[in-house]
């Protein structure tokens, strides 16, 4: 998965591998880059019933609904509104700089995902002060309390709680209820884990760059991270496959 | 290795390289443990589902039209 990374045509595109952005801004720390996956030429397509970007302006209603799908995701990072808007704008401008063909719309979309990651690091770099340190310790009290709950006295599963395989989970990706659940189990999360953890998730820092950053320690980095995956696992768990799915 | 330090092992393997030692243990008690293998997987299918909402692919998207 994930595992052609090619170069990113257009460099206009506003797509960059690591290091500043090509704007001519003054990028105060070299340590912040964009270091996920980025949809490889893999995924490009040279003819045939290819989307350009070209048709894709013309087209209003696949524009506004990736358009929503992409202020939803920078929202879910940024928590402001303008901010988010403005990377998505960015993003688009970007985008809509670049000729290439794809795939199809699917394809498309994840490209057009990769230079939003990007525009959403940039915003972050430029808004160091987005982590609340003393709320993220608070908010890894209630997550703590609920992680201890699922052990017993030796630290191991209690019965009634230890996991449970998941039936066939990844059909469940192809489900729109799925994620429906997924994204409000995304939303439960406490803002300041939820900030880390996309960091690192969505965006492809490593902890280093997201913890160094905040003055945050190595190991106490990791236990963020821990924490909102368990909790992310535990509100799926929860919400979709102990209940049945969408059956 | 007990359950509680099995499961954060698990999560730090994403983040940070584990040394041979935290490995052998980890897959030591993997291997007898149901409750941990199934938390690793369904770690490993979050990870899944993470990248796909991060590349766009959910929820109103994919080829599957609105």
């Amino acid at each position: 998965m994930d595992a052609v990374i090619g170069t990113v045509p257009g460099q206009d595109a506003g797509v960059r591998r690591r290091g500043p952005s090509g704007s001519g801004r003054g990028v105060p720390r070299a340590a912040w880059r964009y270091s996920g996956a980025t949809p490889g030429q893999a995924e490009r397509f040279r003819g045939g019933d290819a989307v350009a970007m070209e048709d894709w302006r013309k087209d209003g209603a696949m524009l506004a609904e990736i358009r929503r799908d992409m202020v939803r995701f920078a929202l879910l990072q940024l928590r402001d509104s303008q901010a988010a808007e403005d990377a998505v704008q960015e993003a688009l401008l970007a985008a809509f700089d670049g000729a290439e063909r794809f795939a199809g719309r699917s394809a498309l979309k994840t490209w057009v995902f990769s230079i939003l990651r990007n525009k959403i690091v940039d915003a972050i770099r430029h808004r160091t002060r987005m982590i609340n340190a003393s709320a993220l310790g608070t908010e890894g009290e209630a997550l703590d309390e609920t992680f201890e709950a699922l052990f017993d006295g030796r630290a191991h599963w209690r019965p009634e709680v230890a996991p449970v395989a998941w039936v066939r989970p990844d059909e469940a990706l192809e489900q729109q209820q799925f994620w429906e659940v997924f994204d409000a189990c995304l939303e439960h999360l406490p803002e300041n884990t939820a900030r880390i953890f996309m960091m690192r998730e969505f965006l492809g820092l490593e902890t280093d760059e997201i913890c160094g950053e905040l003055g945050i320690s190595a190991g106490n980095c990791h236990v963020i991270l821990h924490r909102a995956r368990h909790s992310l696992r535990r509100c799926l768990d929860g919400g979709w496959f102990a209940a049945g799915g969408a059956g | 290795m007990r359950c509680k330090d099995a499961s954060r092992l698990v999560s730090e393997g994403f983040d940070r390289r584990l040394s041979l030692a935290e490995l052998l243990r980890l897959r030591t008690h993997l291997a007898m443990c149901r409750g941990c293998s199934n938390y690793r997987s369904q770690m490993l299918f979050l990870r899944r589902a993470l990248r796909r909402y991060a590349g766009g692919k959910a929820p109103g998207g994919g080829s599957r039209g609105a």
